[in-house]
């Protein structure tokens, strides 16, 4: 083996990308901001914020040990202890490939940050504040860190195997459509089962207070994800390019999906549908983004985006308020870009695997199947009994009447607007 | 017997400009003017977010409220109706009530003068 040596292109890259994923939490907050109720957009912002805070202090502390320590065994988690406080990371030759170790901490630190935020959407304007921060910290802690060593942890070549569905299941999810998407799409829904409906839920519409927030917030998210995507190859070459390029045209391709779909059945394509169009798109090509060429991403997008725009109804059949549809856009992106890997996966790509349209048969499609499926049974039942434990000791639900007044007013004694009249402006 | 009349209007708020022009040319310089939301026989409007409809049960309107002496009343009710009207559903309403008592508050002059 040759000497490992730095490359500053890498790296510059590499620091780059970990700005442009940490700021994808702040526009999932605008994005989620702008759909709740005027009473609700501070609570609903300080959800996605405040990971920000927990979630670094706990990569730091074992966080990153976990995903990433030496394999405890079979591929299932990370040593906790091995990097606990991340002391020998940080030394001048600690290297992860061709960057510094510390680069590759901080990189993934803001996947782990945005994760457990995107869940917060599906809970909109009734969970207890210190009930969402005792989630955030086991949610990250039993299901986002193990699951992230699955799927990201790499084998190292020497004695340490890594996690189970990157080297022995060999399933290709590239920046994390199992790992993050499915993983909180489904967190999402056992979380929203347990905390239970908005109150009116059904029978009043929930209009969104703020569409223009919604937008920017899209806009943001679209920006962040090329560090997401193309910073995944943690490095400056041809792959990043590839994922970038691809990144772009599947999020075009799903937003005119979403709005077709909106065109023919309410007559009208809305801003809201061209904002959830756009996440459905980069949901879906977060796992792919390597495997397919840019026909394939256009066509993964625009399928991606019709079949989210058809799920988000769901929660009306079934009853669930998932209230800004995390499983609707997550979830159900995040299984139809996993699986769609097996379908348009071509060996042209940088992963190198031909799929099913490609002449690659069913063997990849089979992985993939199987690394979604597995992450969200897991996901499931660990997040469903994080939130009953939660609800049971804490609280996870505020009252009836602080649900009424507004969750901004009962849990942060704020209101996130004075637009004149008697409660402010001029008086 | 009042001497003076409270005429209120509920108007579309595109026809507020309108209004106010022709209350000017019959010599109606002061007004009220706030933001209201109502039905009548139109009954609000449907939005649809992400497949789910929304009834939006009450419109936005403007409220046009003046005082005028009694016996100009009549033609400025007038005025506003023609200048409210667009012939569609949702134009509005006018209505017109008598006044006991105006005072001006600067000067403390009372009734018409007032005005």
């Amino acid at each position: 083996m040759s000497e490992v040596v730095l490359n500053t292109g890498d790296t510059a890259w590499m620091l780059m990308s970990c700005a442009l994923v940490l700021l994808m939490t702040p526009g999932l907050a605008l994005f989620y901001g702008g759909m709740v109720r005027a009473k609700g957009v501070l609570n609903m912002m300080m959800m996605s914020f405040i990971s920000m805070g927990i979630v670094s202090i706990l990569w730091v502390l074992y966080g990153y040990s976990m995903a990433f320590g030496k394999d405890l065994g079979s591929g299932l988690l990370g040593d906790p202890l091995e990097m606990f406080g991340l002391s020998a990371q940080i030394a001048p030759d600690s290297f992860f490939g061709t960057i510094p170790t510390s680069v590759f901490v901080a990189f993934q630190a803001m996947f782990a940050v945005l994760t457990v935020a995107l869940v917060s959407g599906a809970i909109a304007d009734r969970a207890k504040f210190g009930g969402w921060i005792l989630f955030v910290i086991i949610w990250s802690t039993l299901v986002y860190f193990p699951v992230a060593h699955w799927v990201f942890d790499f084998d190292s070549g020497e004695s340490d195997p890594g996690g189970w569905i990157a080297n022995q299941l060999k399933a290709i999810d590239f920046a994390g459509g199992t790992a993050v998407h499915i993983n909180a799409g489904i967190a999402a829904l056992a979380a929203a089962l347990v905390l239970g409906k908005r109150s009116g839920f059904g029978r009043e519409g929930f209009k969104p207070h703020n569409l223009t927030l919604v937008m920017i917030g899209a806009g943001l998210l679209w920006f962040g994800w090329f560090g997401f995507n193309a910073g995944s190859a943690v490095a400056s070459n041809a792959t990043a390019g590839v994922t970038f390029l691809n990144t772009f045209v599947a999020t075009g391709a799903a937003m005119l999906g979403w709005l077709f779909v909106e065109r023919v059945r309410d007559g009208r394509p809305t801003s809201l549908g061209a904002a959830s169009g756009v996440v459905a798109g980069l949901v879906a090509i977060t796992p792919s983004c390597s495997s397919v060429n840019p026909l394939g991403a256009v066509a993964l997008g625009a399928i991606a985006g019709a079949l989210c725009a058809l799920a988000v109804g769901l929660k009306y059949k079934f009853g669930y308020d998932d209230s800004l549809d995390v499983v609707g856009v997550h979830l159900v992106g995040g299984l139809a870009g996993s699986i769609l890997v097996g379908v348009f996966a071509t060996s042209d790509a940088p992963a190198g695997v031909n799929g099913l349209l490609f002449g690659g048969g069913f063997d990849q499609l089979n992985r993939q199947v199987i690394a979604s499926f597995a992450v969200l049974a897991y996901s499931f039942i660990v997040t469903y009994l994080i939130a009953k434990i939660v609800d049971k000791t804490v609280g996870f639900r505020v009252s009836p009447e602080a649900e009424a007044k507004g969750i901004d007013l009962s849990e942060h004694a704020e209101s996130a607007y004075e637009l004149g009249g008697t409660r402010g402006g001029a008086f | 017997m009042a001497t003076m009349n409270l005429i209120t209007a509920i108007i579309k708020p595109q026809k507020l400009d309108d209004v106010k022009d022709a209350l000017s040319a019959k010599g109606i310089h002061g007004m009220t003017v706030s933001e209201a939301s109502g039905f009548g026989r139109q009954g609000g409007h449907t939005e649809v977010y992400r497949g789910a409809e929304v009834t939006v049960r009450f419109v936005p309107k403007v409220r046009v409220e003046i005082l005028v002496a009694a016996t100009d009343a009549a033609g400025a009710i007038d005025a506003i109706v023609k200048a409210a009207g667009t012939g569609s559903i949702g134009d509005g309403k006018v209505w017109s009530i008598p006044v006991e008592e105006v005072v001006r508050v600067r000067t403390g002059e009372r009734g018409i003068p007032a005005l």
